[in-house]
Formats: structure tokens, C-alpha cells, sequence
């Protein structure tokens, strides 16, 4: 166990600044809880900020982090649990009851309208008027001075937000949750998107607010950003606060091992022995990659072995999902050399991706995976009717088969799946991609957002099409699923392979590779 | 993150709008020439602003409409119905154009809130609500109104007729009403929240904008301003019509001039300067064709092309990429390569 301030119920947890009159918290989290449809997701968190304290925030996925900011923004409303701003108790029914009480939030999305100049994003909803009429030059005027109060020069108040570079749009985001006379700003991965000297430009306006008191709130994954710029740190875990205190008491190793601190458990199903021809002789790899490349990636050399499971760990933003579309061909490669089994095959559409018999089970199974108001059957055909029609009738007559062998729960085969649950509804869409029998199965988040029965059967699944000799490529963000299922583990940084880590490694090797903690690959702790 | 890029992409697109203007006077006027005609006489060019007015109030509206994100399909039928309580209210008595223009732009108006109300309130889309709306006038019109109703006094019929120079009064009025609506969009509050809840109702709900009440407001002057084309085409025909607004197919053709104008159809870009240039090039191709006495269905098909063509220069021109992180030829050289975490003390 860490000696961390571990919390107990019985101290409030602290990261007051030290010295002789310590002052009065800003803003004080108490007990908050909060559960989406009967899954907690918070529990009994609480936390304290101060005046010119940078507080990080950090957690892995599904943690509890984004949804602890987003209450304290008014997106969400605790189901219990005290928030104090000042010593008094506040609840905020809408974001612009936050920000009136000077609490003010930049999310991970983007909420700028790109065909709107920086001053009209910063100031809408509240344009400076000289009667009826917006007075631009001051409005304009303000955003400067706005902008200069946080040091940036190089961003015009008139300049339309589609031109700017992201860095800059995320510093426009920031810039407007400030304006707001926040008192309290809290950040949410403000730098997932930025690259190396952008960070700068965050760490600067950081460090200005502190300068005047603001108190910040900064969610990060990455752990030398936290070391650079937090004063306090608190990590979350499964809903709850695990340890709050000085992060001048913790480093990477100690940082990470508090928020991954639970065994891996024993969900994963066995691997199962190899049922093809070809699994005695020595086989070509189902995928070879050489110096590949494209606007995105950069580097990229690995082979993926008939009936292997490899995972692609890494933060969000480092490059996997694109990895995924550049092998399939939806945003191809433009430069390095592919092969599917030893073939050299280079898609430039999914259409080429399929017909090298390969299957991409994509991340939002609703928005690319279904059609969603058409029925199970049409949606379990798409792929093998549109690239090959001619075995479509052969597919048809397979498919209860199929759905039985996945315990696909439905109505019958004619209900719309928006009416599935995740689950089944994922089930569908790996129906779907079966029919065309690939060589080469890549999982985008194959579990995200569906219960434990359906993630079983999803684990067993895989298991069953690597005994077939097929390869499979998995992304994902939930660690013990990468450790637990993969036979050896990718890791990805920055759009490039940072690293390879064998079966069973442990969740801190994997986290120090991705956030680039410890740059050669290490065995764990 | 803009790129080097033809000359085309580095115009917006209402500097486009009127390049392709200037172009069809240009090759209007060379092709006038050629059949011994002066595209410039001052009779000529009343007659091309005189065709722009019409469309102008009505594209106008529609601006506002598309901007907020939704759809007017209903203005023909409100400006058929307007030329008949205007018509009708006159009845040939100079004193009555008074309350005869105030009666219909009332009821314009009322139909613009039952317009607005609908889609903002009941979340119908603007396409189907207005489509319905357009229905219900048109049936009523029909059912009531065998044939031109009602006359105008000659006093208002000179509104229609008359002009300062070459510019007749009912462009001015248009141009008036379109510099009304630029100061709304570009000057007040309303028209700021009106740009943000066409691009992102989200970022307008979060930003403490109430949503509603830009599209209720688009809807009412949308309206009001079909309800002025329809006093126009009363005081130039001398009476009400009840397919006047329907002949003219100016649902169809606002959205066109409106699209051409470089207002993007989903809502929240575009402006209204850009709009009148669509309307321009509408009315110049007009006057060129009949002037030519080219086949009027040969008519439609350059509208159709000139639409179809404008809207794929802008759509080319709207691909935005991602940023890139590498070159996409050489590998070496990947400026923003080395990861940030790993730098630091």
C-alpha cells in the first residue's frame, strides 16, 4: 500500500499549501456521487482547490474524471454530495450557473464555431453593446486585452477561428472560459491535442492564471505535465479518490501505481489450441509493415503472425485509430511498404481494405458501425453484398449460425438494431464483418460501452478466430483488456511505435511507454 | 493551417459570387452587342434591377432563415397571399394603401410565427414545417380565389413603376430592407446568436444563448419580407394573384440564389451581401436570355448549371484537413514528431 495521504473517510483530504496561516479553500468537493443508469461512476469523491493552485486530476479511462468535471460545470447534476464555493454550499443547474459563479470549464471538444471570428467565440452570448448594437471595436478590443493578459500576441481577435492552428483554438477555448471571470478554470486533457512547443504555450497560460489567483483544476494523462505544472495531485480510481497531496511527494512510478493498483481479474478467456491446417508450419505474418507512413503516423514497422492477438495500447490521440483506417485503407498510407500474407498491398479505399480480406470493427459502432433503423439482417449483410455479391446468398443461409455461435439476444432477424442493446448490437457488427471470412480482423474499442456478458463473449470470440489462424490487430484504451487478451502489446506515442511489451506485462509498463515516463520499454515493476 | 492554393481558394466565396457577376455582364454584354443591342442602356439596366427586386425580398428572408439553420418553403404561397389582402384591403381607393400594407404585412408576420413557433418549439425541421405551411395557404388560396382578386390604386401601382434614374423604387426599398438585415446580423446581439445557433446549436446552448428566438425571429421577417414581394408584385400586376407567388417558383429559386451566394445550406456561414450577388447573376442571366430570345427552358438549364457549378467550387473549396503531424512524403523531417512528454526537466 502507498503511504500517499492515503484518504480514509475520516480525514479530509488536503493539499493545503503549507506555511503559517494556510487560507481558506476556494472551492470544496464533498461526497459527490453519481451513477449513470444504476453504474457508479463517482463515488464519495471529493476534493479542494485553492487560490493559485494548479490541482491535477488524474485517473485512467473511466475513472471518474470527466464526470467529476463535468458537475462542477452544470453538465451533469450530482445524485449526492456537497459542492462549497467560498465556504457556501452551490448547485448548478446549467452551465451558465457555473460560469456566473466564476467557475469555468475547457473540455476536450472543441466548443467554437469555426466560421466565427475569436472575439464573436469569446463574447457570444454576452457581445458588449453601445445601445441596441454590438459594439465590435470594443469587443474586439476586450479579446486583445484578454489574450495579451495571458501573454498570447499572435492571435487576432478578428481572425476566423477555421483558420487558426489547434493549438490556438484550444488557447481561444481557454481564453473564453477566463473571460467569464473564472475563478475557477478546469481543464480536461488540454494538451491531448497540441504537439511539442504548443505545450509551451499551455504551460505559459497556466502559470499566468496562477499568477493571479486562479485556482485549476488540470485533468492530464500525461504524467510530466502534471509534475510540471500541479502543485497538488489527486488520482481517481474506479469512482472514488484514491490519494490527494503534494506532487513534489510523488513520481512516475508511485504516480502510476496508484492509479492502476488492482489485479488484473480472471475474466479473460484461455487461449485455445490452434484448430487450422497451417498451424505447425512456420508461417508468413498475415500483416508485415515496413517504414510505413502518412500525414499522421510515421515509422510504423511490425508483423502480426496468423493467430495472433496484438494489442495497440497508447494515449488517446497517439495514432492508433488511425493506424487502424491506414492498414484498412481508409486514410491510406503514402509512404513504407504493406503485405498481407507477403503480398505487397497497399488500400486506398475500405473497399481494397476488404478485399485483401481484412475487417475493421470501428470505435462508434453507431455512428460507423450500423444502420441503425435497418434490421439485423440487412445490417449483418452490408459489407458481403456490397464488395462481394456473389457469395451474399451463401452468407444469408449462415447467419443464424453465426448469431446463435455469438448469443446474439433479438427479436428475430427483421427488428431494427437500433433497438439492441450495445452488446448485441456489437455482435452484429462482427456478424457483419465474419460473412466475409477476413484473414485479418482489426478491433477498434471492441468493448466499449457494452455489459460484462457481451465483453465475454467478445473475448471468446477472439479467442476462437486466432485458433482459426486468423490475426488480429486490437485497440483499446481499457489496459487489463490489452494485457489480458494480447500476445504481445504495441504501444503508440505521438503517431509512432514507442515500444513493444510482451504477454502479460504489467499496466505501469504499458502507461510509462504510451506518456513517455520511461522512454526504453521495461518489464514492470 | 491554410494551405497554398489556386487562386479560387484563396477568394471567399462572396468575392466569388460577384467575379462570376462581373463575368456574366462581361460575356452578357458582349453577346447583347453581337445582336446590335446595348446591354447598358438605361432601359436595359432598370429592367435587370427591376428583376432583381422580387427575388431579392424573398432570398433576403431566406438568408436569414438558412442561417439559423432552418428552411422557408412557404414564401411563395405567403406572397401570393399578401398581393391578394393588399389588393383586396385597396380596392382601387387611394386612401386605403395604408391599411392595406399594414393588414398584410400583419398577417405575413403571423404566418412567420406560426412558421417559427413550429420549428422551434415543436422541433419540426424547417423543410417539412414550411412545406406544410405552404400547402395550407396554397389550398386556402385555392379554394377561395378562382382568379385575380381585388385592385390596387394607382398611387401604389407607381411604386412598381417609377425609379430614381435607372434605379426603379423597388429596388431601392430591397436594398433597404437588405441593408436593414445586415445591421442585424452583423450589429446586434440577435444576429450574432443567429450565426451560432445555425453552426452549432450545442456551442449556442452552452454559451447561455436561449435558441429559440433567433429562429422564431428569422422565420417572422422571412415572412414579412415574402409578404413585401407579394405588395410589389400587387402593385406592379395592379392586382392580387392567387399563383402569382408560385409561378415565379421563388422557394426553389431563393434557396438557389441564397446557396449561390456562398451561405452554406446547413446554416450558420453566409451573408447577405453574397445573396444579393446570387440574386444579380440570376436576374442578368435572365435579361441576357430574353433579350437573346433563347428558348425559355433553355433558361432553366444555365440557372442549373450556374447553381450546380457555384455550389462545387465552394464544396472543393470546404474540404478542411486535419493538421498533419508528418509530411506525408518524407519521413525524417516530421516537424512536430517528438513527443512533448518526453521533453521536460
Amino acid at each position: 500500500m502507498e503511504n500517499h495521504e492515503r484518504t480514509g473517510a475520516a480525514s479530509i483530504p488536503d493539499g493545503r499549501p503549507r506555511g503559517s496561516a494556510a487560507p481558506p479553500p476556494l472551492l470544496e468537493v464533498r461526497g459527490l456521487t453519481k451513477s449513470f443508469f444504476g453504474i457508479p461512476v463517482l463515488e464519495d469523491a471529493h476534493l479542494t482547490l485553492y487560490r493559485s493552485q494548479v490541482h491535477g486530476l488524474v485517473g485512467e479511462n473511466g475513472a471518474g474524471k470527466s464526470t467529476l468535471m463535468k458537475v462542477l460545470a452544470g453538465v451533469y447534476q450530482p445524485d449526492s454530495g456537497r459542492v462549497l464555493l467560498d465556504g457556501e454550499e452551490v448547485s448548478f443547474s446549467h452551465p451558465t450557473k457555473a460560469h456566473e459563479a466564476g467557475l469555468s470549464s475547457v473540455f476536450q471538444e472543441f466548443n467554437l464555431l469555426p466560421d466565427r471570428t475569436v472575439a464573436e467565440n469569446i463574447y457570444l452570448g454576452r457581445e458588449p453593446r453601445r445601445g441596441v448594437l454590438v459594439n465590435k471595436a470594443l469587443m474586439n478590443a476586450k479579446t486583445a486585452e484578454l489574450l495579451e493578459s495571458l501573454g498570447i500576441t499572435a492571435i487576432r481577435p478578428t481572425a476566423q477561428v477555421r483558420t487558426l492552428t489547434v493549438a490556438e483554438q484550444q488557447v481561444v477555448e481557454i481564453a473564453k472560459a477566463v473571460s467569464y471571470d473564472a475563478r475557477i478554470v478546469s481543464m480536461d486533457e488540454p494538451t491531448a491535442a497540441l504537439a511539442g512547443a504548443e505545450v509551451e504555450l499551455l504551460y505559459q497560460i497556466v502559470s499566468r492564471l496562477r499568477e493571479r489567483g486562479t485556482a485549476i483544476l488540470y485533468v492530464s494523462h500525461r504524467l510530466r505535465e502534471l509534475f510540471d505544472l500541479c502543485d497538488v495531485i489527486t488520482v481517481l480510481k474506479d469512482g472514488r479518490v484514491v490519494s490527494t497531496g503534494p506532487a513534489s511527494e510523488l513520481d512516475d512510478t508511485r504516480l502510476v501505481r496508484l492509479m492502476v493498483g488492482r489485479p488484473i481479474s480472471a475474466f479473460f478467456p484461455d487461449k485455445l489450441p490452434r484448430t487450422d491446417s497451417g498451424a505447425d508450419v512456420p508461417a508468413i505474418p498475415i500483416l508485415q509493415l515496413e517504414g510505413a507512413g502518412n500525414g499522421q503516423l510515421d515509422g510504423i514497422s511490425f508483423n502480426v503472425q496468423p493467430g495472433e492477438i496484438v494489442g495497440l495500447a497508447g494515449l488517446q490521440g497517439s495514432g492508433r485509430t488511425e493506424l487502424l483506417h491506414a492498414i484498412f485503407g481508409a486514410a491510406p498510407f503514402t509512404r513504407g511498404t504493406m503485405k498481407v500474407e507477403g503480398r505487397e498491398v497497399l488500400p486506398k479505399s475500405p473497399r481494397e481494405g476488404v478485399r485483401a480480406r481484412m475487417a475493421l470493427i470501428t470505435e462508434d459502432r453507431k455512428a460507423e458501425g450500423l444502420s441503425l433503423n435497418q434490421s439485423i439482417l440487412n445490417n449483418a449483410l452490408t459489407v458481403i453484398r456490397s464488395v462481394f455479391p456473389r457469395r451474399a446468398g451463401a452468407a444469408r443461409t449462415e447467419i443464424p449460425g453465426v448469431f446463435s455461435s455469438l448469443e446474439v439476444v433479438a427479436r428475430d432477424l427483421d427488428q431494427e438494431v437500433q433497438y439492441l442493446s450495445g452488446g448485441n448490437q456489437q455482435k452484429v457488427v462482427l456478424a457483419k464483418w465474419l460473412a466475409i471470412r477476413p484473414r485479418l480482423v482489426l478491433l477498434d474499442e471492441p468493448t466499449r460501452g457494452i455489459d460484462v456478458g457481451a465483453k465475454v463473449a467478445v473475448y471468446r470470440l477472439m479467442r476462437k478466430l486466432a485458433a482459426e489462424g486468423k490475426a488480429i490487430l486490437m485497440v483499446s484504451s481499457e489496459l487489463p483488456e490489452v494485457i489480458g487478451m494480447s500476445d504481445r502489446i504495441l504501444v503508440m506515442r505521438d503517431g509512432r511505435l514507442a515500444g513493444e511489451l510482451p504477454a502479460g506485462t504489467s499496466e505501469e509498463a504499458v502507461l510509462q511507454l504510451g506518456t513517455g515516463a520511461r522512454t526504453a520499454p521495461g518489464g514492470g515493476t | 493551417m491554410k494551405k497554398r492554393g489556386s487562386f479560387i481558394d484563396r477568394l471567399s466565396s462572396t468575392q466569388i459570387v460577384y467575379l462570376v457577376a462581373l463575368l456574366t455582364l462581361i460575356v452578357g454584354a458582349v453577346l447583347v452587342s453581337t445582336i446590335g443591342r446595348n446591354f447598358f442602356s438605361q432601359g436595359n439596366i432598370s429592367s435587370v434591377l427591376t428583376g432583381t427586386s422580387v427575388l431579392g425580398f424573398i432570398a433576403i428572408g431566406q438568408t436569414l432563415v438558412i442561417l439559423a439553420g432552418s428552411l422557408d418553403l412557404s414564401v411563395p404561397y405567403v406572397a401570393s397571399l399578401a398581393s391578394l389582402i393588399a389588393a383586396g384591403v385597396m380596392a382601387n381607393n387611394p386612401g386605403n394603401v395604408l391599411p392595406g400594407v399594414l393588414l398584410t404585412l400583419a398577417a405575413a408576420a403571423i404566418i412567420g410565427l406560426a412558421n417559427g413557433l413550429i420549428v422551434a418549439r415543436l422541433n419540426v425541421h424547417g423543410f417539412i414545417a414550411t412545406l406544410g405551411m405552404g400547402l395550407i395557404i396554397s389550398g386556402y388560396l385555392a379554394t377561395n380565389f378562382k382568379g385575380s382578386s381585388g385592385q390596387t390604386p394607382l398611387s401604389f401601382r407607381l411604386i412598381g413603376a417609377t425609379g430614381l434614374g435607372p434605379v426603379p423604387i423597388s429596388t431601392i426599398i430591397m436594398l433597404a430592407c437588405a441593408g436593414l438585415a445586415m445591421l442585424l446580423l452583423h450589429r446586434t446581439r440577435m444576429g450574432h446568436h443567429l450565426y451560432a445557433v445555425g453552426g452549432d446549436i450545442s456551442v449556442a446552448r452552452t454559451s447561455g444563448i436561449r435558441i429559440d428566438l433567433p429562429v422564431i425571429t428569422a422565420h417572422v421577417i422571412c415572412s414579412l419580407l415574402a409578404g413585401m414581394a407579394g405588395l410589389l408584385l400587387a402593385s406592379r400586376l395592379g392586382v392580387g394573384s392567387p399563383t402569382v407567388g408560385s409561378q415565379g417558383g421563388y422557394d426553389l429559386l431563393s434557396i438557389a440564389a441564397v446557396v449561390l451566394g456562398g451561405t452554406l445550406l446547413a446554416g450558420g456561414k453566409g451573408t447577405i451581401t453574397g445573396t444579393l450577388g446570387g440574386v444579380l447573376i440570376f436576374a442578368m442571366l435572365d435579361n441576357i436570355m430574353s433579350v437573346m430570345q433563347i428558348n425559355p427552358f433553355l433558361k432553366d438549364v444555365v440557372r442549373g448549371v450556374v447553381i450546380v457549378v457555384a455550389v462545387a467550387v465552394y464544396a472543393r473549396r470546404r474540404i478542411v484537413n486535419r493538421p498533419e503531424r508528418f509530411s506525408s512524403k518524407g519521413s525524417a523531417e516530421a516537424p512536430a514528431a517528438q513527443a512533448a512528454p518526453v521533453e521536460g526537466p
